[in-house]
């Protein structure tokens, strides 16, 4: 039956199975507003700045694992969403942004809110499309959402012009078979090879000192089974990225939280001194590495990993094993059970396993708590307990995102939502909203900086006006902080341009937008107020957390060092007997 | 706030440890790209080889027998290593459907050039004449000034003659940029698509 192009969108988006669009209107996306708006089935959430859509779409997508959806107009609507497109590309988040784009005639004219945003999102998407006429509409759509979701996960954006969306045809929409037939040249591998396979569990099983390094991969693949099955199998220890965290509970016993910059001491310890690394799922991110050359120096190293472009790229792997995480390591985890699973060298492997509890009781990761004015850390911890541990977080980008890494304790999958590759400062808030809507079922912990928050706090007025309860924790301390502490270790506390002491009371902004504000500036009030806050169940709640303004996040590796050179103390380093592995 | 207890018991190797780090070499690479015939491919493939710091050195497009199929023989100066990633990105590409590197793979490479040499007199026509000859190649244009030529070859044979025919005076010259395909016999297993 011939039907418009706008209705053939909203058709093609409930064959997808979408729940829900984050958008804003315009000239140019009218008719699919208004072909949403006749047939009423799929929610939007009207967001007050094209960023916040985009960032919700990602965090929907990062706490479901589903493929989010914005759509904004052309021209501003279009480049304000060009952050969270980017965003999305660097941390693999499966999105599909459908932007309205000028009539073709008008296209390359300069025409009113043109702009070639296909040439524009062209590095930063896994792929995109212009819509050149109303028969291929369909076809895009369903590939849109195949490639997003497939292989390594991406954003993809399909640009389209307002006379496709107006026009008639009776084109039908495509099995997904169809659809794989289309891209003869997108085959995502995902078996992994068995020879490597094989490879990779002689060295699993003749390892004296391995380590597992687990990153947003594993997430995606959704492997955190196969991964604790391995870990306890084999006796392994394991460390995560932020983008790992939860695929294997920070809670475990082998669990070594966090490595690299901000990592642990005991991960980092464990990472320089292994000598076998299994990456699953990673990428070897220079805030992983820090030195590359100094990187696990006498490791060999095993990469499993979706995507053939990330191995061996950044640091020469022994054994590549391209394919799907969770694939993957259920044969590794065959092979070894058909072999025994057998520890070759139980004893060294144990004696190991004593040097990191070693680790872990020199120097575990803590702070110095005050009676008189509020420690981040201590709202973190805080957040941990009355929350149970089992609330959805997610940072904006700082010290504050750091300790809410380091100090709250994650157990699954999902549950820390980080703006990891971009950094986006804004995030939080956005994507906090977008997993709300994804997990309601979830208490979702925003847990913000003073000057994140302000980049996109507009969109607590979304959050108010459809009654999604997020909790925002503003961790306040009146600067910029992570560049006022790197100013403070490498600029001789020069504090350029990091001030933000003239900031708005977020208590009475939450309040004006319509949502609840508390503030605590003492210890004790910490607790009263995230009490207060869990009882709200139908508005956003603003916690203004106004904390010691100069605490700095440790340990650190600074910027392009080694491990060797972590920063534990305020001042101090390790020494170079404290990052040796205890021989014999 | 640290615990330092226990740091007794660690003993130290000595000198710190370092991976061993690869380095390529920089030359020149030529990689075949065989394309679906898309809106925006080359420019995409433009942009990701921009994107790595790099300049094409030469770039030629044309259909193959297959209809929609397009085969591209790019020529780049760089990194060795930097150009094995940029392979495996153009592979991921959703358009492009076969990519590689036949560099150090035994490969027939043509390239045809047109260049407008100034002859005004016999002699130099003479001259130019025979070089042309030798090189197998034609006069495609004439008049009383200059002769153009056209000439098919490897690198070394069209510097060799764009040489000879320097002295007499270059005034216009267009090439076609490399095309290149894997010779059938000696195929090299390890390369996989
Ligand atoms: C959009 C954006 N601009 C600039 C930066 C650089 N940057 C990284 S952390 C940071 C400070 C963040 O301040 P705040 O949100 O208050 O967090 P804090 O470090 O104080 O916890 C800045 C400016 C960034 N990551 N993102
Ligand atoms: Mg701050």
């Amino acid at each position: 039956m011939p039907r418009k192009g706008a209705d053939i969108v909203i058709e093609t988006l409930k064959e997808e199975g979408v729940e829900v669009i984050f958008g804003l209107p315009g000239g140019a996306i009218m008719e699919v507003y208004d072909a949403l708006y006749r047939d009423g089935t799929i929610k939007h959430i009207l967001v007050r700045h094209e960023q916040g859509a985009g960032h919700m779409a990602e965090g929907y997508a990062k706490a479901t694992g589903k493929v989010g959806v914005a759509m904004t107009t052309s021209g501003p609507g279009a480049t304000n969403i060009v952050t969270a497109i980017a965003d999305a590309y660097m941390d693999s988040v499966p999105i599909v942004v459908i932007t309205g784009q000028v009539p073709t005639h008008l296209i390359g004219n300069d025409a009113f809110q043109e702009v070639d945003i296909v040439g524009i999102t062209r590095p930063i998407t896994k792929h995109n499309f212009l819509v050149r006429s109303i028969e291929e509409l369909p076809l895009i759509i369903r590939q849109a959402f195949y490639i997003a979701r497939t292989g390594r996960p991406g954003p993809v954006l399909i640009d389209l012009p307002k006379d496709i969306t107006q026009q008639l045809s009776d084109v039908s929409i495509p099995s997904e078979e169809e659809v794989r037939a289309s891209l003869p040249g997108y085959r995502p591998h995902v078996e992994g090879n068995i020879q490597q396979i094989k490879r990779a569990v002689d060295l699993i099983m003749s390892a004296k000192k391995p380590v597992l390094y687990v990153g947003g991969g594993a997430v995606n693949a959704e492997a955190q089974e196969e991964l604790i099955e391995l870990a306890e199998l084999m006796r392994i220890p394991v460390t995560t990225t932020t983008q790992g965290k939860g695929a294997f509970p920070e809670t475990h016993p082998l669990s070594l939280r966090m490595l690299g910059m901000h990592g642990t001491y005991y991960a980092n310890m464990a990472v320089y001194n292994c000598d076998l690394l299994i990456a699953v799922g990673a990428r070897f991110d220079d805030r992983v590495t820090g030195k590359v050359d100094e990187f696990a120096p006498e490791a060999k190293i095993i990469h499993i990993d979706i995507d053939p472009a990330s191995i061996s790229k950044n640091i020469i792997v022994d054994v590549p094993i391209v394919g799907d995480v969770k694939i993957v390591l259920r044969k590794i985890l065959e092979e070894i059970k058909k072999r025994g699973a057998k520890i070759l060298h139980p004893e060294d492997r144990e004696r190991w396993l004593e040097q990191i509890e070693k680790w872990k009781k020199l120097h575990p990761l803590t702070y110095r708590n005050s009676s008189k004015v509020i420690k981040p850390q201590y709202v973190i911890e805080q957040i941990y307990e009355v929350t149970k541990g089992d609330a959805i977080i997610v940072p904006g980008v700082g010290q504050h995102q750091m300790w809410a890494a380091m100090f709250y304790k994650f157990s699954y999958p999902r549950q820390f939502l980080n703006s990891g590759g971009l950094g986006t400062m804004g995030f939080g808030l956005p994507a906090g909203i977008g997993a709300k809507v994804g997990r309601p079922d979830k208490e979702v912990f925003v847990i913000d900086g003073d000057g994140s928050f302000v980049m996109t706090m507009q969109e607590i007025i979304t959050a108010v006006q459809y009654k999604i309860p997020v909790k925002v924790a503003i961790i306040n301390n009146a600067y910029l902080g992570m560049v006022r502490q790197w100013q403070e270790f490498f600029y001789d506390k020069r504090y350029s341009e990091v001030d933000l002491s003239v900031q708005p009371d977020f208590v009475k902004l939450a309040e004006s937008m319509g949502a609840v504000g508390f503030r605590a500036e003492k210890p004790k009030e910490v607790r009263e107020v995230l009490e207060e806050a869990m009882k709200i169940d139908d508005r956003p709640v603003v916690l203004d957390f106004v904390v010691d303004k100069e605490e700095n996040v440790l340990p650190m590796v600074p910027p392009g060092k080694s491990y060797r050179d972590m920063i534990l103390e305020d001042g101090k380093g390790t020494s170079e007997a404290e990052t040796m592995y205890l021989v014999g | 706030m640290a615990d330092t207890a226990g740091s007794s018991q660690i003993t130290v190797k000595k000198g710190p440890k370092f991976r061993e780090t690869r380095k390529g070499q920089v030359r020149k690479h030529i990689i075949n790209v065989l394309v679906r015939n898309e809106i925006g491919v080359l420019a995409r493939i433009a942009t990701l080889i921009a994107g790595k710091g790099y300049n094409i050195e030469s770039l030629s497009v044309g259909e193959t027998h297959e209809k929609g199929v397009s085969r591209m023989t790019i020529e780049v100066i760089g990194d060795d290593i930097v150009i094995d990633q940029v392979v495996k990105q153009l592979r991921k590409l959703i358009d492009t459907l076969k990519v590689r590197d036949i560099t150090d793979v035994p490969h027939v490479e043509r390239e045809l050039v047109l260049v407008k040499v100034h002859t005004p007199t016999a002699r130099a026509r003479d001259e130019v004449l025979r070089i042309v000859e030798i090189f197998r190649g034609k006069i495609v244009d004439v008049s009383p000034e200059t002769y153009t030529v056209e000439v098919t070859g490897d690198e070394d044979k069209i510097n060799a003659i764009l040489e000879l025919l320097k002295p007499f005076g270059i005034k216009e010259m267009a090439r076609t940029g490399k095309v290149a395909m894997r010779r059938e016999l000696f195929v090299d297993e390890n390369l996989q698509d």
